[in-house]
């Protein structure tokens, strides 16, 4: 494959146009609701309707407005079908002759629309994912190619951290300083890994892009890996998502076929090759050093750090972690440019970021969003606000290890720093609505019990602590606990947040000391009168 | 180096591997699988779910045959098996409800779904009803937070879930 082949390959996908274009989802949402069996009546009542050269019927990914699934999209018209079954399939087909479709329809030009900007997702629910001139025929492989003809490793970071961007994966780590620690580790061996094992509950917008858009993610590595000098790419997805591991699999078959991964890609001296490591469902693997054992097919423990991955990683080699957004990111970056990156955020955070929407909203679905857009914005007109009437209460963002942000912030802007400010953070992206009916001390609960669960048990402080916590908080639910309780969950929030050894245990305390700061109220509502026993019972308040 | 313990089973070197003693055909796939991986100890977590896959579920002799082939001690099998939520060393029922316990699905109740199924078939999260009929699982997050509470009825994903809705499906399966 060289560049006129690819040239090629996309005049040839570009002319085989059609002049309407249904595009009906198949990401596992919409499956999960038939649409697997509308894109079959649609093919139908195209052939039925002698319609093949004028009609594409298209399967492609998520198309955003999850809760209304299965979508059907039509162009140009610029229409979009909601709930379809495959009952309405003729009737679909009967509205682009002119007819009527006693279809449900969306408005495309709702807020939840317009106000995205998409990078991450510019291809989803546009290309076919399971064809790679699909991809190709949107400039895909042609920023690989760009860089691996015209730029030195070197060049491509600094390229990235011109741009600005920051790891995806919730700490925010600047992508282009990573990328440059990992090309200056010594070393012959070095690995890419991206991690795609989205643990955290309520998050679904990295299954959503592997489902959609894998070429993109499958550039983005190769991009990276010809920047710090890797040769073998590791993808860990969680295997609670096999249709999206499916779909990487034909992706990189095909990309393999056409010399765009694997060795002399483009006819380079640069070799890569990617493989698919599948989770085994533990979240701590989300952890980066945990990540590595369960590459390594051990028990996924972490680590302590340093040495960091950059250093010794993977098999002890110097090791690249990125998340699946950020890989996702990386070709429009060198297709478009870092300065066109950089101009799209905040100051501090660039880009866009995407965001899994769900729990109390009207809407439910995947937004992306240019880094720094109100809360407000998100949830009120996006989302459309809690459903039936209801009142927002709280928005969640950063699962376990995040925070409840009440409604009265609503007005903070979306970006790093914003977010931690407020005893939260970006997190991965999932970002859960709770309205007037949740109990905010039963949502500490739940996410402490995940914590507990998941704890992998290397160190103590999170392994006892988030017990003793979980304990605490039920205890508190029961009506069974006094303001000395209070004190102790807040005096072991603190004891784990400091002591643990990773991420997981550092940041379980969050959603529980972040409902204490703003709803503490609730917690004091079921506290029972102190006995004043002087103490006598004190011993019972944390045993099981 | 020499290696100074003698190992309890010599191992294959045989061009062809010997069938296993059972006769049972999913060991020959299996070490097929292996061999595509070769033996890496790396692997170990492809393996097992390849043996999952094949059998159900993982069971000692199953454990101890994968630790065999690829060279790995026991301890190190059992524990990767016993640390991963997705293997289960217990059979499952003929039957699966798996339900999403992710925030989404959960604050739009499915709690009340787990007890609803709870109730009926009187077992636990993560059991088995006493005939091997049904079993009763929760998830993590099944990424379907677009159409939560949702449910997984032996494999297939179902959007928006009542209690109601999921007994029916239950009692479909009790009853058949």
């Amino acid at each position: 494959m060289i560049l006129n082949d690819l040239l090629q390959l996309k005049e040839k996908e570009l002319a085989a146009r059609k002049k309407i274009l249904l595009r009906c989802c198949m990401a596992a949402g919409c499956i999960s609701s038939n649409s697997t069996g509308v894109k079959e009546q649609l093919e139908k009542a195209v052939a039925e309707a002698g319609l093949q050269n004028e009609v594409e019927v298209r399967g492609v990914g998520c198309m955003k407005l999850c809760c209304e699934g299965p979508l059907v999209a039509v162009e140009p018209a610029n229409e979009m079908y909601v709930k379809v079954t495959p009952e309405n399939a003729p009737s679909i087909i009967s509205a682009l002759q002119g007819g009527q479709a006693n279809v449900d329809q969306t408005d495309p030009n709702a807020a939840f629309f317009t106000k995205q900007l998409s990078i991450v997702l510019a291809n989803s629910g546009i290309v076919n994912p399971e064809r790679i001139e699909s991809y190709v025929a949107l400039d895909g492989y042609l920023a690989l190619h760009e860089v691996l003809n015209e730029m030195t490793p070197k060049d491509v970071v600094e390229t990235m951290v011109k741009s600005g961007l920051r790891g995806r994966g919730g700490a925010g780590f600047p992508t282009g300083l990573k990328w440059g620690t990992v090309a200056k580790s010594p070393g012959s061996k070095k690995y890419v890994i991206c991690n795609a094992d989205e643990g955290d509950p309520g998050a679904f917008m990295d299954r959503s892009v592997l489902e959609s858009d894998p070429h993109s993610v499958l550039e983005g590595m190769a991009i990276a890996a010809y920047a710090v000098g890797a040769d073998q790419g590791y993808l860990y997805v969680r295997a609670e998502y096999p249709l999206a591991i499916a779909r990487l699999q034909l992706a990189i078959k095909q990309a393999k076929q056409m010399g765009l991964l694997g060795a002399g890609i483009f006819e380079s001296p640069f070799n890569f090759n990617v493989d698919i490591r599948i989770g085994a469902g533990a979240f701590v693997c989300g952890e980066e050093t945990a990540l590595m054992m369960s590459v390594e097919g051990k028990r996924g423990t972490p680590r302590p750090r340093p040495p960091f991955p950059a250093e010794s990683g993977l098999f002890g080699c110097p090791t690249l972690l990125n998340n699946v957004e950020t890989f996702a990111n990386v070709p429009a970056i060198y297709r478009k440019g870092a300065d066109w990156f950089a101009g799209i955020g905040t100051e501090k955070s660039k880009g866009t970021k995407v965001f899994a929407l769900a729990g109390k909203i009207k809407n439910t679905g995947l937004i992306e969003v240019p880094m720094g857009t109100p809360l407000h914005t998100i949830v009120e007109e996006m989302g459309g606000g809690a459903p039936d009437g209801g009142k927002i209460k709280a928005v969640q963002t950063g699962g376990p290890s995040g925070g409840c942000i009440p409604a009265q912030h609503l007005d903070t802007p979306v970006d790093y720093e914003s977010l931690g400010k407020l005893g939260s953070i970006m997190g991965s992206g999932g970002m859960i609505v709770m309205d007037e009916g949740t109990r905010m001390v039963d949502v500490a609960r739940f996410f402490m019990e995940f914590c507990m669960d998941e704890s992998c048990g290397k160190c103590i402080p999170c392994r006892a602590g988030t017990v003793q916590m979980h304990n605490l908080l039920d205890k508190i639910l029961k009506r069974k606990a006094t303001a000395r309780d209070l004190a102790k969950l807040e005096e072991l929030c603190d004891m784990v947040r400091n002591t643990s050894l990773c991420g997981l245990g550092q940041t379980a305390p969050n959603p529980t000391l972040s409902t204490l700061r703003f709803f503490r109220n609730e917690y004091e509502d079921l506290l029972q009168p102190d006995t004043f026993d002087g103490g006598a019972n004190h011993s019972q308040t944390v045993t099981k | 180096m020499t290696n100074i313990a003698t190992p309890v089973t010599p191992s294959p070197v045989a061009p062809a591997p010997a069938p296993h003693p059972s006769g049972d055909k999913r060991f020959k796939i299996l070490e097929v699988h292996m061999k595509k991986h070769q033996f890496r100890h790396d692997a170990l977590i492809e393996v097992l779910h390849k043996a999952q896959e094949l059998f159900g579920y993982l069971e000692d002799d199953l454990l101890l045959f994968i630790s065999h082939k690829l060279k790995l001690p026991p301890s190190r099998v059992y524990g990767v098996a016993t640390f991963y939520h997705f293997f289960t060393l217990k059979p499952k029922g003929e039957h699966t409800c798996v339900v999403c316990m992710g925030t989404a699905c959960y604050v739009k109740g499915a709690d009340k779904l787990v007890e609803a199924v709870q109730e009926n078939l009187k077992i636990k999260p993560g059991e088995t009803t006493p005939d091997k009929k049904v079993s009763l699982l929760t998830a993590r997050c099944i990424g379907a937070c677009g159409i939560a509470p949702a449910v997984v009825y032996d494999g297939i994903v179902t959007p928006r879930q009542t209690p109601e809705a999921t007994l029916e499906q239950i009692n479909k399966w009790v009853q058949a």
